[in-house]
């Protein structure tokens, strides 16, 4: 026994999806956690606790209210409609917006913890020593806060792997588009195919635990300015 | 000479602090920003080089504007160097990779490569150039760190306390480069300390900082002997003293110094003939005498007039006294107050002044 056809594409799918969803989130949480690490609005926390409400809601609730959001009645929905682009729920592209919210925090804690520990002093002599902006992000920031976004980086692709609630509510089970392995899992084990869901569960345990050994072994040796 | 200035006008409220200054300082030399910590020396030098930024402010340097009105230059377009009190070398890069990130962004190659060999040379780093900081002494980063700041070229250099995370031995190591510096250097430098010793050594300019303004500014022989200013209240007060070595005596190894209207015989000092250096004289150290002691131990005895005498504590004076023709020279010296009653000292009167120690500063 082995990986059916269809579970190599439900692996490919994840593989493209996370990936995908890993290189959003560095682009957009970056900026994200650059200014809640710098910030003293008084928008900090709510922003914050915006960020972390996935760490705590269950994903069907994200999931119904993404749904209510990207439907043909929400106003998402209607936009998506209006550009030409269709609606977004049960499609691939759905799903990588369904997972850029979910995995939100998982990206933008580390890099925030980074650029917090990292301090203001570095970019000071930077820009004494006549960088500008982007030349201080990407020669200092970049280098010294490198741990921190290589476990933003892993954390938010290995969580975006994890997932199921979310996929389920926005993906459902399309093969080929939505059908991730964690929904793979659960139909073969729907079907009763238990050899075929040992497959890929065992998969995911070895997977899930490389990542983890990646990270740990990595972040003791974080060096600080 | 308006040309060749700084001047400088902030104004800034924080809760529980504000500053308020309006400086014009010379455009060459070494002056240092002195005063007790949260004098706001350090937010003065920030604000010089941009890092802290008030909307009420002005700032030219040199004939430039670097800040007027809603004008303001960013810190990274303002051709200034700066010196952190603590090591801020670039961890993930080595010394040499820290050297050329300001110098490559400086522009100018040519003139930036001679600026680096110059400061290479200075500072005594050539062997250290390939080391990581975290394999350098404490020490050795502030000298990386200030070649790093000359290598840019710069116009204006500032420097926020540069030897005050280092222990004695270290700053011993780190003061002669400094005053090879101040002796090398045709730019302004903006010094900012909390410590007498180093100020006279190094500094020829002194703004005197207290509470976020200006308490005095002049030249630090005359400040020092201000007896109004706190420096001069000190145990350590003392007057600084500008002058050239005159002649050496190896049988006595003594060196005669002439100063402004006088001499002053000193230690053997090994400096050549013709040589600058600067003395300092602590107050503790002078005793005054009414009649000319004639034979006595002390060598250096020196006519001079009474200027002021200032009670500082129940059983102490402190007497500004001024010496050699033309009076140029400012003595200071602390001597109890029954002394002051019983030889009857008054202002203007004319005494002799018994030099016990002379201490070399440079």
């Amino acid at each position: 026994m082995g990986f059916s056809e269809a579970d190599l594409q439900a692996i490919g799918l994840t593989l493209r999806l996370a990936s995908l969803v890993t290189v959003v989130l560095l682009i957009l949480g970056t900026p994200i956690a650059w200014w809640l690490a710098r910030t003293r609005s008084r928008w900090k926390g709510p922003v914050g606790a915006v960020v972390a409400l996935p760490l705590v809601l269950p994903p069907t609730v994200l999931g119904l209210y993404l749904l209510l959001l990207l439907g043909p009645n929400g106003p998402v929905g209607q936009f998506t409609q209006w550009l030409g682009l269709g609606l977004l729920p049960f499609t691939f592209w759905g799903l990588v917006v369904a997972s850029v919210f979910y995995s939100l925090p998982f990206v933008v804690q580390p890099i925030q913890n980074a650029i917090e520990a990292l301090g203001k002093r570095p970019l000071e002599v930077a820009a004494t020593l006549r960088a500008g902006p982007w030349d201080r992000f990407f020669t200092v920031v970049v280098p010294l806060a490198k741990p921190g976004f290589f476990t933003a980086a892993i954390l938010g692709f290995a969580h975006t792997v994890g997932e199921f609630g979310v996929v389920l509510m926005i993906g459902g089970n399309i093969p080929g588009a939505t059908r991730v392995v964690s929904v793979q899992i659960y139909d073969h084990v729907e079907a009763m195919e238990y050899g075929q869901a040992h497959w890929l569960a065992a998969t995911m345990v070895v997977f899930s635990f490389l990542v983890l050994l990646v990270l740990y072994s990595l972040n003791p040796n974080q060096r600080r300015f | 000479m308006i040309q060749d200035a700084i001047h400088a006008r902030f104004q800034l409220d924080y809760p529980g602090f504000s500053l308020q200054v309006d400086l014009e300082l010379p455009g060459r030399g070494v002056t240092a920003l002195f005063g007790h910590s949260g004098s706001g020396k350090t937010t003065l030098l920030r604000l010089i080089a941009g890092l802290t930024r008030v909307s009420d402010g002005y700032l030219k340097v040199n004939g430039e504007v670097w800040q007027e009105g809603r004008e303001f230059l960013p810190t990274h377009r303002r051709p200034l160097g700066y010196v952190f009190q603590e090591a801020s070398l670039f961890p993930h890069l080595s010394a040499r990779a820290n050297l050329a990130y300001g110098m490559k962004r400086a522009g100018d190659a040519a003139m930036g490569r001679e600026a680096l060999a110059q400061a290479v040379e200075l500072l005594g780093i050539g062997h250290l150039l390939d080391r990581r900081p975290q394999q350098l002494s404490g020490g050795e980063r502030q000298r990386v760190a200030i070649a790093r700041a000359l290598a840019l070229h710069p116009k204006l250099l500032l420097m926020d306390e540069p030897l005050a995370a280092l222990d004695l031995k270290r700053k011993q190591e780190i003061l002669p480069y400094l005053e090879r510096l101040h002796d090398a250097l045709e730019i302004p430098v903006l010094y900012v300390s909390h410590s007498p010793d180093e100020v006279a050594r190094l500094a020829d300019t002194l703004v005197l900082m207290e509470q976020g303004r200006v308490r005095a500014q002049g030249p630090v022989s005359e400040l020092f002997s201000r007896l109004d200013l706190t420096l001069a209240q000190d145990q350590d007060a003392s007057a600084i003293i500008e002058g050239v070595v005159l002649s050496h005596n190896d049988d006595y190894a003594l060196s005669r110094l002439e100063i402004p209207g006088g001499f002053l015989t000193v230690a053997r000092l090994q400096r050549d003939i013709h040589e600058q250096v600067r003395v300092r004289i602590h107050a503790r150290d002078v005793s005054l005498a009414l009649d000319d002691p004639g034979t006595s131990s002390i060598i250096n005895i020196l006519p001079a007039r009474i200027l002021e005498l200032r009670e500082i504590e129940q059983a102490q004076v402190l007497v500004k006294l001024c010496t050699g023709a033309g009076e140029r020279t400012p003595l200071l010296a602390r001597i109890t107050r029954h002394s002051r009653d019983r030889l009857r000292l008054y202002e203007g009167q004319s005494v002799f002044a018994q030099v016990k120690a002379v201490a070399l500063m440079d």
